[in-house]
């Protein structure tokens, strides 16, 4: 990151939700690194930028498109990488055509000549990445966001080289080790599929029992089988669903709905206080001993500085017991135990001894054997001369289709949500600080959209959706456009801000549609001689409606 | 540096108006479209050396640089308000709390009360000033020497002037008009506003044959020549602008450093003032002979009228073709830029020039990296100063074997002495390396009072004083540098005996105390606690056994730590007035 010559910041504000990861993206800068951010918003990140293109919420598949069409026809597609290592490109090729810089500009707001720009600028580079976070996945169509942005790449060859690639920031220090660890419904430690016989057969000889074969729910569809009264207990591992989920209220009915609702937390939140158990955990990052993978894929180990309060314990102690209770006896094994077993199990991590992750501090997977350095970067196979006997990488050429709620004269404004840097998601575990930037509550709201609303910097508002309403204060941004409301969801307790958000999810992914829902902005008091009744007709500068 | 807090004070029209009269509009944030904004951390970079224009216009339009000033200029050039105050509050000529003058004043009154003004009668014209009603502020050396008490006045809505500019001289140096002058022939003789008048007296002559020869043979004739720095370093010159020539692949400059600021210098403001094309000229061919496309021309805030005579020159250069895509018909692309310092002395050194012409506070850097490879902006650069430019037009113009038939073997040339103090002809001359110190002051005419000659200041503040005995001391760089003194810039200032020498040594430990950056601990303490020794001895009469040991420390100190050289030498002049006897001494216990 901190030596490539262009950053595209694709619905990404890292500056605020990832602020570690932005100080390497400001060494890039430092370093002489061009930026563009694609974001609706001019986020604090896009401040940074050497250029903001700020498009329609959920247009980004648009963007991408006519980036993609452009730069096939400039010429500017690296010919010799696509003939080496993709398949698919006439397909491709035919389904960006309609995507002209001028359509593009129609579609998504964005000026055709920065369209242009972009694409040139994207595609001339030595090497170059594209970042995004949760404005490309939390979206119905999360899934062809980022195919949209990986065919970018396949076209270009900005991929599986240094310095080149392809960057989904991970939201939590360890999240990425949940993934390695197997905490996925559809695979083992490894990533390896639970489809695959020969995988099952490893694992069920290794566990002594036998396993599904078949993936389990991820979130939402545990939720959808909650409704249907097929998941009647349910047991929560450091999440927080009933302030986090799309449509709150929904869930939080569903959860109170549970046979039994166990959580096992460092804190007491709002999941928790509806449970009929909950087990007090250690924090993962001060008082246990283990292992963290960050989103380079680099295995780290973490060591206790202090013993957990309470009756707080360790994650692996009390699943332990709880086994035990259950009549199965785990023993008691050390972390280095657990992770040995990992690694006898999972290829990736087999190179990756204790004793390595000591003195290297720290590798990056895949690391097959102890002699193997681990990998910074993946994807490089693409450059090989026989692709590691591997198929093409395909195109997956993929259609704007736009937010599943479009706006209407009910709801006129569309919301999107995001974080600010002094908060933490639901707030769980940032709330109990103080911050001199902490902004509180609050809708963003452009100052022409303010004057139609006849709302003031300050002015409780409610805001509602087909779902539900909140009611909040007003806090006029000139940064945001027309058209275009914002808030951040890090004050359950004041504003449930995920009454408002839609649960239509992608199929694939299982995220919802947190990035996109249809408003409706009330003063509180229309009584007013400044607040006459609102009727608004719909924004236009959005073009999926 | 994105999140910007700016405050709530607002700049005025006129505040307004005078930053975008300085630097222009859509600085750094372009809003092209309501969904496409230019902007960022690069845009942010490259225009960050407008914050100096732009606090200059501010504090002309106001006499101050008001909150509302400042917020006005963060918000334009996206600098940080904390940044911003901390450039605006490092120099001299700004500040940044109401002055409480009346509207109507159109301009503060700079009084130096460095040395040469000290023992010239600065108490008397500032009481004279005040009690005409004048607003008088106290400054250091203001590089007019030769004739001290020099006055300077700061403009509030207007331009900045000097007094003494307005009495039309007719003579501008003692030697004016001399056949044996090289640097300064054109002096006094030529029109210094004219082009045609210069390019008549044999102007661009030198870098006609510069284009001629070609960049590589002009850096070896500047190196055959012996040439070295005339800012007190020495450093060879050739060497320095090869080892620019030599890099290759990255925007390169030359820079001019005219912010002579050492207290008793004004050789540079003299030649800016009265030859300034030949500055131009020999700054484009030293652009030519390192292949560097921009020259910069970085000059002391209070020289007004060489600023202008600068700027008028390099518009007619430019009009004539002499810079631009094909500077003089050499197929290189050059030209020239000119930059105010705002006052501070630190600024002469060579990266506090590039930290302040970056806009940055003027903190010098350490080295290495060297400016050859990392100067402005990181970039290669050749800095040199007025005086040493000039000097290779002679060599280009007429051959290092000839130039070399001036002056020593190992001090080659001519050497400008700035003559002030008790003589009775100050002023700036040119002699050849070797003259004695006291052929030179013989040059300068007899003493002036009653007393006897004490002390001769060589080199300025940075320097030392030497005593009668060195009169027969040869002016080259080796024989100082064997005498334990230097040329430095070429100060020679002449001290009688009737003369307070301990108010003297107080107001050269006060200058660098003044002066000292702040930013590495040695330079920042150990000044301060060299100055309070120094008003120790004026209040007492006498030194403390402690103190008098503290002092050889606290030298030594600076010398071996500091990050540049005004901390390096901020303890010699005093160390050498106390060596020479000219400070009470002894008798006092320790401080108690």
């Amino acid at each position: 990151m901190e030596q490539t010559d262009l950053v595209l910041l694709w619905g990404s504000n890292a500056r605020e939700a990832h602020p570690i990861y932005f100080h390497h993206v400001l060494r890039g800068l430092d370093n002489g690194t061009r930026m563009y951010a694609v974001d609706p918003r001019r986020t604090s990140s896009s401040k940074f930028a050497d250029a903001w293109l700020g498009l329609n919420v959920g247009t980004d598949i648009a963007l991408a498109n006519a980036v993609g069409r452009e730069i096939i026809a400039a010429g500017l597609h690296n010919t010799e990488f696509i003939a080496h290592a993709t398949q698919g490109f006439d397909d491709y090729k035919a389904a960006v055509e309609p995507y002209t810089l001028e359509k593009g500009e129609e579609i998504t707001g964005v000026p055709a000549h920065a369209i242009r720009e972009l694409a040139h600028e994207y595609a001339g580079a030595g090497t170059a990445q594209i970042l995004w976070t949760l404005g490309i996945t939390e979206h119905h169509n999360a899934v062809e966001n980022v195919l949209s942005l990986c065919n970018l790449a396949l076209l270009t060859g900005h991929v599986g080289r240094w310095g080149s690639g392809l960057v989904p920031l991970r939201g939590q220090n360890n999240v990425q080790g949940g993934g390695d660890m197997g905490a996925l419904p559809n695979r083992f430690p490894g990533f390896q599929e639970v489809e695959d016989p020969a995988a099952l057969a490893k694992f069920e000889a290794a566990y002594g029992m036998p396993l599904p074969n078949k993936p389990g729910l991820h979130l939402t569809l545990m939720f959808e089988a909650m409704e249907r009264g097929e998941i009647k207990g349910l047991y929560v591992i450091g999440e927080n669903p009933a302030d986090s989920e799309a449509d709150v209220a929904h869930a939080r009915k569903l959860l109170d709905g549970l046979d039994i609702l166990v959580v096992q937390d460092i804190l007491m939140t709002r999941t928790a206080e509806m449970a009929d158990v909950v087990l007090p955990a250690a924090v993962g990052w001060a008082e246990s001993q283990g292992t963290v993978t960050s989103s380079e894929r680099r295995v780290q180990r973490v060591r206790p500085a202090v013993s957990p309060p309470g009756q707080a314990r360790d994650d692996t102690e009390i699943i332990g017991d709880l086994a035990n209770r259950l009549g199965v006896d785990w023993g008691r094994p050390s972390p280095q135990d657990l992770w040995d077993e990992l690694r006898s199990l999972s290829p990736m991590h087999a190179g990756m001894s204790w004793e390595r992750l000591e003195s290297e501090g720290g590798l990056q997977w895949p690391c097959t054997d102890l002699d193997d350095p681990g990998c910074p970067f993946l994807h490089g196979w693409l450059w090989a001369e026989d692709l590691d006997g591997r198929e093409p990488a395909p195109f997956n050429p993929c259609h704007h289709e736009g937010p599943k709620e479009q706006l209407s004269d009910e709801f006129p404004l569309r919301l999107t949500t995001g974080r600010a840097l002094d908060s933490y998601n639901t707030g769980v575990q940032s709330g109990g600080f103080a911050s001199p930037i902490r902004y509180g509550d609050g809708i963003d709201v452009n100052p022409v959209d303010a004057q139609r609303l006849r709302v003031v910097d300050g002015e409780r508002v409610r805001v509602c959706s087909r779902r539900g309403s909140v009611e909040t204060r007003v806090r006029i941004q000139p940064d945001i456009p027309v058209g275009l409301t914002f808030t951040t969801f890090h004050f359950p307790e004041l504003v449930d801000v995920n009454r408002l958000t839609n649960p239509e999810w992608d199929l694939r992914s299982g995220t919802a549609e947190f990035k996109a829902a249809a408003v409706r902005i009330e003063p509180l008091t229309p009584g007013l001689p400044n607040n006459p009744s609102p009727t608004l007709e719909p924004a236009t500068e959005n073009a999926d409606g | 540096m994105a999140d910007l807090f700016i405050g709530d004070d607002e700049a005025d029209d006129i505040e307004r108006a005078a930053v975008t009269a300085a630097v222009g509009t859509g600085t750094v944030v372009v809003r092209a479209d309501e969904r496409l904004v230019y902007g960022g951390t690069h845009r942010r970079r490259e225009h960050r050396h407008l914050l100096l224009p732009a606090l200059h216009a501010l504090q002309n339009a106001k006499g101050w640089i008001s909150p509302g000033g400042l917020n006005h200029v963060c918000e334009v050039l996206q600098v940080p308000p904390a940044e911003a105050y901390g450039v605006a509050t490092f120099y001299e000529m700004f500040r940044v709390d109401a002055p409480g003058i009346s509207p109507e004043t159109t301009h503060v009154s700079h009084v130096c009360v460095d040395a040469a003004c000290q023992i010239a009668g600065n108490e008397e014209l500032i009481a004279e000033l005040e009690a005409g009603g004048a607003h008088v502020h106290r400054s250091p050396c203001l590089g007019q020497c030769e004739r001290a008490p020099a006055q300077f006045h700061q403009g509030i809505g207007r331009p900045d002037s000097v007094p003494a500019d307005a009495e039309e001289a007719a003579v501008q140096i003692p030697q004016q008009g001399d056949p044996s002058l090289r640097l300064l022939r054109n002096v006094g003789v030529v029109d210094p506003t004219s082009l045609d008048a210069y390019r008549a007296n044999g102007g661009y002559r030198a870098l006609a044959a510069a284009v001629e020869m070609g960049p590589d043979a002009v850096c070896a004739a500047v190196a055959d020549s012996g040439l070295s720095g005339r800012g007190g370093a020495a450093f060879p010159t050739g060497v320095k602008w090869r080892a620019v020539a030599a890099e290759q692949g990255r925007p390169k400059h030359v820079v001019a450093n005219c912010d002579e600021s050492e207290p008793g210098t004004f050789k540079d403001r003299v030649v800016m003032e009265q030859d300034p094309f030949a500055v131009v000229e020999s700054l484009t061919l030293a652009g030519f002979a390192t292949g560097a496309e921009n020259g910069w021309i970085y000059i002391r805030g209070e020289y007004p009228l060489a600023t202008a005579r600068l700027s008028n020159a390099v518009v007619q250069a430019r009009q004539a073709g002499l810079l631009g895509t094909d500077a003089a018909g050499s197929g290189h692309k050059f030209d020239i830029e000119i930059r105010r310092g705002a006052g501070a002395y630190i600024c002469g050194e060579e990266t506090a020039l590039f930290a302040s012409l970056e806009g940055f506070r003027g903190e010098p850097r350490s080295k290495p990296p060297f400016p050859t490879t990392h100067g402005l902006f990181r970039e290669p650069t050749a800095v040199n100063n007025p005086e040493t430019l000039i000097n290779t037009l002679d060599i280009v113009a007429n051959g290092a074997q000839e130039y070399r038939s001036r002056g020593t073997e190992r001090s080659p040339g001519t050497k400008l002495l700035c003559l002030s103090g008790r003589v009775s002809r100050p002023g700036l001359y040119e002699v050849e390396f070797g003259t004695t110190l006291g052929e030179v002051l013989e040059l300068a005419g007899p003493l002036t009072g009653s007393g006897t000659l004490a002390a001769v200041l060589m080199g300025g503040a940075a320097g030392s004083f030497v005593g009668p005995d060195a009169l027969d001391m040869p002016l080259t760089l080796e024989d100082t540098r064997e005498r334990g003194t230097t040329l430095g810039s070429g100060v020679v200032m002449a001290f009688t005996d009737e003369i307070d020498m301990t108010a003297v040594a107080v107001r050269i430990a006060e200058f660098f105390r003044n002066e000292s950056c702040g930013q590495c601990v040695p330079c920042r303490v150990g000044t301060v606690r060299q100055h309070e020794t120094m008003v120790q001895i004026q209040a007492k009469g006498a030194l403390s056994a402690q103190r008098r040991s503290l002092v050889d420390e606290i030298a030594e100190v600076m010398v071996d730590a500091s990050i540049c050289g005004l901390g390096h030498t901020a303890a010699s002049a005093v160390n050498s007035a106390m060596a020479l006897g000219l400070l009470p001494e002894g008798g006092l216990d320790d401080d108690h």
